[in-house]
This record gives structure tokens, C-alpha cells and sequence, in this order.
């Protein structure tokens, strides 16, 4: 979807704020926003990409006035209702009123380590052969989809060449919607700066995104 | 899903009020479990973080075989070291030259190689950075007080997959006959991401 965080070759956002020895929190809530979206992921009640879609879903002044733990808290707040979980008088009140729904699973502080390092590995088995191979010309396609998606405006519609078949991945487009994984190719693309940027481009730039197979075409 | 103001409140408060909300009203379901979040921030407060990469790194730079492993299959290499999990499934090095270099990015969210590097800095999950690192990086890397030649070759990558990137800067002039573990000391997070370069030793002593 064309969100506030589509952020690519916007403009006037000032200067990059750099903090020293900058802390991995800056406040306890940010600990527990943090460990809340990762627990309640953990749960499998949806997927990474349905909780980008619900982040980036946000009202853009909304997005964009808010420090990320702040957009990963309203985010989650987002699918717990979304999911029937919570409701938004509870949200409000913090109070239970209704039934828990039954959950896949709870975890627990000695699951903690294992999960992490099991992660959600998105590689699947190919299923037909790849498109496209390395050193292909391609050209993005122009869409303008209000579902997830992982193709920048910035890079629509855009000419570039194949350089890496990573292999078969997951398909965010489909995944966040609950539309299943759809796995399909996924190809490191590099584009020039002056493609995307035109003329005033820096000479020496050259951008490279990792692409699924329906956002390309061959040029 | 507004809130009733009736006094003033930074955001600071309010939000704080609504995490601490939500968790109660989340372990009162039973979809938590709150020690498993002092867990999960635990991990990431002790176990992981840029001196993993910066092991990696070093490694890299002392031992010629285990460097064609990072280039080849840089998730097997890094888990060769420990290195695992969760935003570090899908691995791949791409290493600075005297000709290139390498920065990495996520336009639209926040990817980053937790196994290697542990939580983004705020920076890097905010607007100014994301909006400009793939169209300006030169005036990016200037902000970080890093000057490249004209001549240089810029790659950006930006992190719109599932596949992470970690970047392998040039080993520092004056470093030859260093082991891995001084050479890690180093190996500055931000030049893992491509928005520095890795500390002269003139610069480490200064440092410590």
C-alpha cells in the first residue's frame, strides 16, 4: 500500500539524528512493547507480514508523528482487535470482560531461547522453475496495490537486472493478507541510481532490492 | 481506538499507560506468559548484539577460508560462529573494496540482522535516514562524517525481503599481524551497516 512508510526519496525529513553509545531501549514501555509484539507473534495468529501491513496501515500523520515502539504498540493493538482477541473497550480499560479465544500456543520464559533461535526461515521448495536468470533485463511493474507489498513507489515501473535467484520465498502480498504463502521466486534486482532517480542521480549509485517474480517483467 | 484526554498528557505517558495496559489485559487473557518478555528483552539486552557481527567481521579479515564461507553462504558461515535465528535466517555478506561501498537499508520497515548486529538504532528505523539512504547516500554518509571518494562505487541495498545484509568493511591500514579479537575491537556496528568504516587503530586507542 502506498503508506507513510513507503518512505524511499521522500523529502524533508531534516537531518539524521545520531545518539553515542545509543541504549537498545529508552524507556522500560519500549521493553514491553518490544517483548509484547514478539510474544504475541510467537502465538501464530498471524504472520510477519500481516503485522508490517497493520504498522504501515497506521494513518499516515499517525506514522509519522510516532517513534517506532509507539507504531509497533499501536500496530498490535490493531490485529489483537482485528483478531478478535481484544476488544476496544478492553483496550481502553486494560480490563478482560469477554472470553480469552484459544491460542496455537503461549510462551513460556523457557521456549524463550528456542524460538529465537528456530527464527521463520521463509525459504520453500521450488515448485516450478524460476523466470528469470541472473543478468536479465527486467522492468518493475507500475501497481499501485492497497494490500502489502514490498515494492517501493520509488522502484515501480523501473528497469534493472537480475543479479542474485535467492531462491522460493514466501510471498508477502498473499501471506499478509491470510491468502496463504504463495511461495515464488525471489531475485536480488540492481537498478541504476539515474534509473530511478533520472539525471540528477548520483553517477555512482546503484540500488539493489530483493524482488518477487509478480513484480517483475522482462523488459 | 481514541482516547478520552482530560488533562494534558506528553506521549510519553500516554503511551507508557497504554503498554502497561495492554500487558495486563493480555496476561489477564492468558495470551502471555510475562516472563517469557523479560526473556525475549533479556536476549537481546545480553546475548545479541553488533560484537557478534563485529566476531564475524574479524574472522573474516584473519582467515581466508572462512571468508569464502561468509561470501558463498553467509548464514551457514555466521551460524558456524553461533550466530542464529530469528532476522538472521536468510544471510548474505557483501564486503567494501577500495573501489566500493556497501550501505544497507529498509525504505519500508525495519529490517535488520538481529543475529549479527541485535536491535536497529532509532536512527535507523526513522524517517530521514530511510527516506534518504537509497537516493543521497553520499550526503547520508557525510551526516556520519564519512567522506568517499567521487570515484567510489555506492551499492544501497535495501532490505525489502526476508534476505538480511550484513557488510564487510576494509580491514584498517597498520592492523597486520592483529588476532581476531583485537581486530573486532574495531568493528564499529555502524560499519557493519555500511554508515561507517571501521576504526583506525589510531582511532581505537583514542576511543578507549
Amino acid at each position: 500500500m502506498n503508506g507513510a512508510q513507503d518512505l524511499g526519496g521522500q523529502m524533508g525529513f531534516g537531518p539524521i539524528e545520531l545518539e553515542e553509545n545509543e541504549p537498545n531501549f529508552h524507556a522500560k514501555w519500549e521493553e514491553r512493547a518490544f517483548a509484547l509484539t514478539l510474544a504475541m507473534g510467537a502465538t501464530g495468529t498471524w504472520n510477519i507480514d500481516t503485522s508490517r501491513f497493520a504498522r504501515e496501515s497506521l494513518p499516515p500523520p499517525v506514522y509519522l508523528s510516532s517513534s517506532y515502539y509507539k507504531i509497533w504498540t499501536l500496530g498490535l493493538e490493531n490485529l489483537l482487535v482485528n483478531h478478535g482477541l481484544v476488544s476496544e473497550e478492553e483496550l481502553r480499560t486494560g480490563v478482560s470482560v469477554t472470553p480469552a479465544k484459544p491460542l496455537n500456543r503461549v510462551v513460556k520464559a523457557d521456549e524463550v531461547a528456542g524460538i529465537l533461535a528456530k527464527g521463520g526461515p521463509v525459504d520453500r521448495p521450488q515448485q516450478q522453475p524460476a523466470r528469470f536468470k541472473v543478468g536479465d533485463r527486467i522492468r518493475t511493474k507500475r501497481m499501485n496495490p492497497e494490500h502489502h507489498t514490498r515494492l517501493p513507489r520509488y522502484a515501480r515501473d523501473t528497469p534493472g537486472t537480475i543479479e542474485t535467484v535467492h531462491g522460493v520465498h514466501v510471498f508477502p502480498d498473499t501471506n499478509s493478507r491470510k491468502l496463504g504463502e504463495q511461495p515464488t521466486w525471489l531475485y536480488g534486482v540492481v537498478f541504476k541510481g539515474t534509473d530511478i532517480w533520472g539525471d540528477d542521480s548520483d553517477p555512482k549509485l546503484t540500488v539493489r532490492l530483493d524482488l518477487w517474480e509478480p513484480y517483475l517483467d522482462l523488459a | 481506538m481514541s482516547h478520552d484526554h482530560d488533562h494534558d498528557h506528553s506521549e510519553l505517558s500516554d503511551v507508557e499507560l497504554r503498554v502497561r495496559a495492554l500487558e495486563t489485559l493480555l496476561t489477564d487473557k492468558g495470551y502471555i506468559d510475562p516472563p517469557a518478555l523479560d526473556a525475549l528483552i533479556e536476549t537481546y539486552e545480553t546475548k545479541v548484539g553488533p560484537k557478534n557481527g563485529a566476531m564475524v567481521v574479524a574472522k573474516a579479515w584473519t582467515d581466508p577460508e572462512y571468508h569464502a564461507r561468509l561470501m558463498s553462504d553467509a548464514t551457514a558461515a555466521i551460524a558456524e560462529l553461533g550466530f542464529v535465528g530469528r532476522q538472521g535466517e536468510h544471510m548474505v555478506a557483501v564486503e567494501n573494496t577500495p573501489g566500493t561501498h556497501n550501505m544497507v537499508v529498509c525504505t519500508l520497515c525495519s529490517c535488520y540482522p538481529w543475529t549479527v548486529l541485535g536491535l536497529p538504532p532509532v536512527w535507523y528505523k526513522s524517517a530521514p535516514y530511510r527516506s534518504r539512504a537509497v537516493r543521497d547516500p553520499r550526503g547520508v554518509l557525510s551526516e556520519f562524517g564519512v567522506t568517499l571518494s567521487d570515484e567510489t562505487e555506492i551499492k544501497v541495498w535495501d532490505s525489502t525481503a526476508e534476505v538480511r545484509y550484513l557488510v564487510v568493511p576494509q580491514r584498517p591500514a597498520g592492523t597486520e599481524g592483529w588476532d581476531e579479537a583485537q581486530l573486532a575491537a574495531l568493528v564499529s556496528r555502524d560499519s557493519m551497516i555500511g554508515t561507517g568504516l571501521a576504526l583506525a587503530p589510531s582511532e581505537r586507542e583514542s576511543a578507549a
